[in-house]
């Protein structure tokens, strides 16, 4: 059969028209407002000044929240790398017949709202909530300990949104290993520890490192868990944003912020795809 | 042209009302029509807008108990009066749809009428270009509305109205009555919110730097509008930081903190005070003096069809449903209680004033707070960071 070479091009242009339009056409007005001014009304003012940029760079205020959003996010990456990557092996190591049902399992969250589970939180740390309310009755304590409102609860909550991609990913990259291979390990003498450490281990980064990353932009950009869970100086740079943004119409400068976090988060990404190739995400997602 | 074009499609729609034309015919001069509207451009939904204008108008509101109650005592009979639907919407907060409506196409022109709160967001709608001159003859309840809140309106838009007064309100302070004495509270005032007693037991509306100012104002003895010692403040405020366990975000997180005894003390809206104490909660509602009171009203928004406001708007200023409104969201109407006769319920409510008059009443002065409200709140944002 003769190949139409029109004929791909016509498949993509509805994907790329989409981000096109819904990604890229946004990002340049973003990046195109960070340059504006803000009138004291409110009102936007076109112009071509970098004041925005300065003023984020000249007061520390605005790259410490920086830092604790990246900060925020590589704790979120550890503790996801950790406490998802048991689950992925045992996964990868399991015959039981409910392993389906068990991946299943993992990707239930998805089905409630970010929302809900966020909130869902407040009853269970909360003074009044269901650890406390246990505790106190089994007399362990006198008074609820304070659960909620501090870094610990964001982590919680970030990591509850979270840990499915880790797992997916990992599980994905152990499931493409071939499990001769740890045969052949036992067989020339390693233990069960050796030919994880030397076979699996390796062989699995590159779903630990795709993981790693959707964890940490997605972390980096979010606002809901430090604005429902967190407490005083919890914040994180999604949440100035908002404020910029929504709080005092100050456009340009909100967008300047954006342009910062967005650089920053092209940079890794650039990075990480030189290095060790952006696909190995695209594997995990399909 | 837009009219030509209107007229048109409603011949069109009305032909096939009568019959006079086949269903395909019908699709096909409407397929014609879209087509036309697209290479005519305008942005999406404009024409749709357009065509629907006439026989509905956009309310955006608060959502909740508040809007139940303008359904049912303002826009249902409204329509069932005028035949005009009233499209009732509801906002996450004011700063929210201010947004909203600087990004609508026309700015402003996506919405029609909102329930918003605070005279100095009606400067600023004011000065964004985003309001109207109402025609104040052809709404007569108009004259029931108690005079200081029409004047607070008036003097921001050269004597005219692009809003009516609706409502009334405090910010005060609520507290949990079981953790702390009526006497105790009532003795503190404003300090009350900084009480080291009740250290990681205090909350505060984190989203408002003009709340947390005007409470640091009064605890440092100052007036909140002619702030003379704004380091005592930002100290105050970095000093409560210490003691606070929640900045919270909306009304239904107020409550859910002090229902649940998350918090003891906070700054606290007097509506949702009083829905906590009908719910039968221990919490108490301390206005100390200078407490910071504010008006919502009705903002009419540039290109809305000012005869059906109008319309709407006299309708909502009737008194059943002004009062109605009142009992279902907490809040004291704008209605004069001296031409207008309050049931008890009305007049129980905090914040009720019996005079029409408010003397006493403290209100945030809009040029003051807007002309700042920039610097200040990138500093209370500093300072509610621990920076």
């Amino acid at each position: 059969m003769e190949s139409k070479p029109w004929k791909p091009a016509a498949l993509l242009a509805p994907a790329v028209s989409a981000v096109i339009f819904l990604l890229v056409i946004p990002v340049c007005f973003i990046v195109v407002y960070s340059f504006w001014l803000r009138a004291p009304s409110g009102a936007d003012i076109p112009a071509f000044q970098f004041g925005n940029y300065a003023k984020f760079f000249e007061d520390f205020f605005y790259p410490s929240l920086l830092i604790r959003t990246i900060r925020v996010s590589l704790e979120t990456v550890l503790l996801c790398l950790v406490m998802g990557y048991i689950p992925a092996y045992f996964f990868y190591r399991t015959e039981s017949r409910i392993k389906p049902f068990l991946l299943i399992l993992v990707m239930l969250p998805f089905w409630i709202s970010f929302i809900i589970r966020t909130l869902s939180w407040i009853n269970i740390l909360g003074d009044t909530g269901l650890i406390n309310h246990v505790l106190m009755k089994i007399g362990l304590l006198d008074n609820p300990l304070s659960m909620l409102y501090n870094e610990g609860a964001v982590l919680m909550g970030l990591i509850q949104y979270l840990l499915p991609f880790m797992i997916l990913n990992i599980y994905v990259s152990l499931e493409g290993i071939d499990k001769n291979l740890l045969e052949a390990a036992r067989s020339l003498g390693c233990t069960e520890w050796q030919a994880f450490r030397e076979v699996t281990l390796p062989l699995s980064l590159p779903g630990v490192s795709a993981g790693c990353l959707l964890v940490f932009v997605l972390t980096s950009g979010t606002y809901l868990p430090p604005m429902i869970l967190g407490g005083p100086g919890n914040d994180m740079i999604a949440n100035l944003i908002f404020k910029r943004v929504v709080g005092t119409l100050d456009w340009p400068f909100g967008s300047a912020i954006s342009t910062i976090l967005l650089l920053l988060l092209g940079v890794i990404v650039y990075t990480y795809n030189r290095y060790l190739g952006i696909n190995q995400i695209f594997k995990s997602l399909q | 042209m837009k009219k030509d074009l209107n007229e048109q499609l409603d011949t069109v729609v009305k032909l096939y009302q009568d019959g006079g034309i086949t269903r395909r015919d019908f699709v096909k001069y409407l397929g014609i029509a879209g087509a036309a509207a697209g290479l005519v451009g305008g942005p999406f939904g404009l024409l749709t807008r357009s065509a629907r204008a006439a026989k509905s108008i956009r309310f955006d509101s608060w959502g909740g108990t508040t809007s139940e109650a303008l359904r049912k005592y303002a826009f249902e009979p409204f329509t069932k009066a005028t035949g005009i639907e009233v499209v009732d919407a509801a906002f996450t907060g004011m700063d929210a749809y201010l947004t909203q409506v600087k990004a609508s196409y026309p700015p402003g022109g996506e919405f029609n009428l909102a329930h918003l709160s605070a005279v100095f967001d009606y400067a600023r709608y004011i000065g964004l270009g985003f309001g109207v001159v109402l025609d104040e003859s052809k709404i007569p309840n108009l004259k029931n509305v108690m005079k200081p809140m029409k004047d607070a309106l008036r003097q921001l838009s050269d004597g005219n109205l692009s809003a009516v007064p609706y409502d009334l309100g405090q910010t005060g302070i609520a507290y949990n009555t079981k953790h702390i004495s009526k006497d105790k509270a009532e003795k503190l005032g404003a300090s009350l919110l900084w009480d080291k007693a009740l250290k990681d037991k205090l909350g505060s509306w984190g989203a408002d730097y003009r709340t947390n100012m005007w409470y640091a104002a009064l605890h440092t003895g100052q007036s909140p509008n002619n702030i003379t010692d704004l380091d005592a403040v930002w100290d105050a405020l970095a000093e409560q930081r210490d003691l606070m366990k929640k900045y919270w975000e909306s009304g239904s997180e107020l409550m859910s903190l002090l229902a649940n005894e998350e918090i003891y003390a906070t700054v606290a809206w007097s509506g949702r005070v009083a829905a906590l104490q009908q719910q039968g909660h221990s919490i108490g509602y301390l206005a100390p003096e200078g407490t910071y009171s504010w008006m919502e009203y009705i903002f009419v928004l540039k290109g809305t069809d000012l005869e059906v406001a109008q319309k709407l708007l006299n309708f909502m200023l009737e008194p059943d449903a002004a009062i109605a409104v009142a009992k279902g969201q907490n809040y004291p109407p704008s209605l004069d209680p001296t031409k207008v006769k309050m049931p008890p319920e009305v007049q129980k409510l905090p914040a009720f004033d019996p005079t029409g008059q408010l003397k006493g009443y403290l209100f945030a002065k809009p040029d003051y707070w807007n002309s700042h409200q920039v610097e200040w709140t990138e500093k209370w944002d500093r300072i509610r960071a621990g920076a």
